[in-house]
This record gives structure tokens, C-alpha cells and sequence, in this order.
């Protein structure tokens, strides 16, 4: 690809992490971008507070399980976040392969808030840990529920009973607190 | 001639039990748990289209409490099943059963991990209704059903548990019924 077709955020990642290994894919009109997954937190970080980039709308959040894919993929998972500027109008896809054993990758959602409830359910749904998230528990399936369903090697049909209703109070209480009401 | 030769034509002599069952048969008050589309199609039963109120079946209850005939419209998740248990333990006896479309009676399409496959593994069924989603014709034909098996038994508080029905030419759900 030529320096001058190169956008805005392809420039800003390559001059500023130049030591790290990250790969481009150039799309119709939006650029992919594949980093080490243990710099997440701050390359996400420098796309937000960039005046240039400003990507100020984490607009989803989503795991892909290459446990079966059939090409040879790094790592088990990758965590892949759709990031959008709401003032320059430009977007860009991030992902990061995260290791299917540790499967840990540092949280975001001091960033975006939206990131929150996105992490859960990723963590619900692959078993992926994100280290500083401020209430990492499950957010769709009952709190008795043993494995995490979207992983490749989730029995589809494996169903699991809930003898007791979940309790919402603990998540009400957190809400309160963030409000300043208790 | 009885007594009402007696009393004239302001007063008629009856049983009991056919006041009780004429009383309950016509005044069922339905509970609608109401968790998918088949829940927009029972609002469909109750407008004036379809008008459920010709069988005395319109006043909608959304408290357990106050209702005796328990409607569940649409897919049960294992996270809602305690949710749908404590409300049918909630309703006064004697209390009926309608299972309302495919995803109620059988899980439906949702053959996956999170869906409960039939209501009937948690909460006794009287009528199955077969459709995705049913017509509110075949709600209504429902209803029915459980007011000719009303007419059937007497005025006992528990209700006794006749053959399950199945509104509807599904031969699945037909053999579902009489197993369960």
C-alpha cells in the first residue's frame, strides 16, 4: 500500500507504536488492524484520546472462537472491538488474539462505558477475563451455569437447569453507588 | 312439576356444583406470561376483532392472584423457568393451563442450550396449542376446550386433571400430550 492512500489512523498507529508488531488490512472504508493483545489497553486508549482520531463510540465488542477454523490461526480467540468517531466520521476495526488458555486481556471499560456490559457478556458467553473490569460476572445466562456456551466446544444442546431465581441486587447496589444515591 | 311451580318464574332451583361450574366456566381470568410474539398475537385474541370477551375470558389479570387460567405465550428460557414456576404456584386453585405455540410446547426451533424444550417439564399443561403462532382462532378454541372440561367435573377447589388437549392437527404434539 502507498503513503498516500494510508489513512489517518493507519498514520498515527505506524509513527507512534512502532515497536510493535501490528498488521494492516486495508477495507472499503475502514481499515482492520491486528495487535498484540497484552498493548490493548493502550493503543485503545491513544485512538480515544488522539485529537486526530478521537474514537469516541466503542459501537461493539465481540470474540471470535477459531477453535475449529480451518486455517492455522495464532490464537484460539480474538477479541475484536468496532470502534467509530462520531466527530470525524471515520471507523476502524481492532482485534487481538488472546491465548486460549490464560484468555485474559485487559479491560476498556474505563474508557467506554459501553465496554461494561459488552466484557460481561464476553465473558459469559468464550471465558474471556478482562483484568480491572469492575464487575466482571455473568450478564446472560443464570449465575448456576457451568461452561460458556459460544465456545466451539460447548455441547449446543447441553442445558442446564436454574433451581433459584438470580438476585439482581448486588448489580442495583453497584448502580446506586455509581450514582451517588447510597 | 317441582318446586319452581311454587316460586314462580323470579326463581330457579339448581345444584351447587352447576352454579360453581357455570361461575368459573364463564369467567375465566387469564394470566398471560407473555415472553415472545406468541404474546402479540393473544393481544390480537383480546381485541375487538377477535374478541375473547364473547366466552367471558377478557378480563386480564397480570397478577397470579387473581387469575385461574395461566397463558404461556411464547419461548421459556431456563433463566425465566423459576420465573414461571413461582407464578403457577402463585394462582389460586382451581387453576388451568394453556401452552400457546410451538416454542411453549416444545422449545420450538430453539434446540440449543438456553431454551427449556416445553413448559409441560415445569408446570402441568391442559391444552396445547400447535402454531408459530397460533391463529387467535385456535386460542379461542382453546379456551373452549377448558370451559367443556370445566362442565366435565364438579366444584371441587383442586380441578381434576382430565386428558391433555391439543388445539391444532399436530401429530408431535398429539404424542407429546399423551405422554407427559
Amino acid at each position: 500500500m502507498n503513503e498516500e492512500n494510508e489513512s489517518i489512523t493507519v498514520n498515527k498507529l505506524k509513527n507512534n507504536f512502532s515497536e510493535l508488531a501490528l498488521s494492516f488490512e486495508k477495507k472499503t472504508d475502514y481499515d482492520e488492524v491486528t495487535v498484540p493483545g497484552e498493548h490493548i489497553f493502550s493503543i485503545l486508549e491513544f485512538l480515544k484520546n488522539e485529537p486526530d482520531l478521537a474514537y469516541n463510540f466503542l459501537m461493539d465488542l465481540g470474540v471470535v472462537d477459531y477453535l475449529k477454523y480451518p486455517l492455522k490461526r495464532p490464537e484460539r480467540f480474538e477479541v475484536i472491538y468496532n470502534l467509530y468517531s462520531l466527530d470525524k466520521k471515520h471507523r476502524v476495526i481492532i482485534k487481538a488474539p488472546v491465548n486460549g488458555k490464560k484468555s485474559f486481556i485487559e479491560s476498556v471499560s474505563s474508557l467506554w462505558s459501553s465496554a461494561n456490559w459488552a466484557e460481561r457478556e464476553a465473558f459469559d458467553m468464550y471465558g474471556i477475563t478482562f483484568k480491572n473490569h469492575p464487575n466482571l460476572r455473568r450478564i446472560l445466562n443464570h449465575h448456576e451455569f457451568v461452561g460458556h456456551p459460544l465456545r466451539k466446544d460447548y455441547p449446543i444442546r447441553k442445558r442446564q437447569s436454574l433451581s433459584a431465581n438470580d438476585s439482581l441486587m448486588d448489580e442495583m447496589e453497584l448502580r446506586l453507588k455509581e450514582k451517588g444515591l447510597k | 312439576m317441582g318446586l319452581e311451580s311454587f316460586l314462580g318464574d323470579s326463581i330457579i332451583t339448581t345444584t351447587i356444583d352447576e352454579v360453581v361450574k357455570w361461575g368459573r366456566k364463564n369467567s375465566l381470568w387469564p394470566m398471560p406470561f407473555g415472553t415472545a410474539c406468541c404474546a402479540i398475537e393473544y393481544m390480537s385474541t383480546v381485541s375487538s376483532v377477535f374478541d375473547v370477551s364473547r366466552f367471558g375470558a377478557e378480563v386480564v389479570r397480570f397478577s397470579p392472584r387473581q387469575s385461574d387460567l395461566i397463558i404461556v405465550a411464547g419461548t421459556v428460557s431456563f433463566k425465566q423457568a423459576p420465573i414461571l414456576k413461582t407464578i403457577y404456584d402463585q394462582m389460586p386453585e382451581p387453576k388451568w393451563v394453556i401452552s400457546m405455540g410451538a416454542c411453549a410446547s416444545s422449545g420450538g426451533f430453539y434446540d440449543n442450550y438456553c431454551t427449556v424444550q416445553g413448559i409441560d417439564e415445569i408446570i402441568p399443561v391442559d391444552v396445547y396449542i400447535a402454531g408459530c403462532p397460533p391463529r387467535p382462532e385456535a386460542v379461542i378454541d382453546a379456551i373452549i376446550k377448558i370451559q367443556e372440561a370445566i362442565e366435565k367435573q364438579g366444584s371441587e377447589i383442586k380441578e381434576k386433571k382430565g386428558p391433555k388437549m391439543v388445539i391444532g392437527n399436530d401429530e408431535a404434539l398429539k404424542e407429546r400430550a399423551a405422554t407427559k
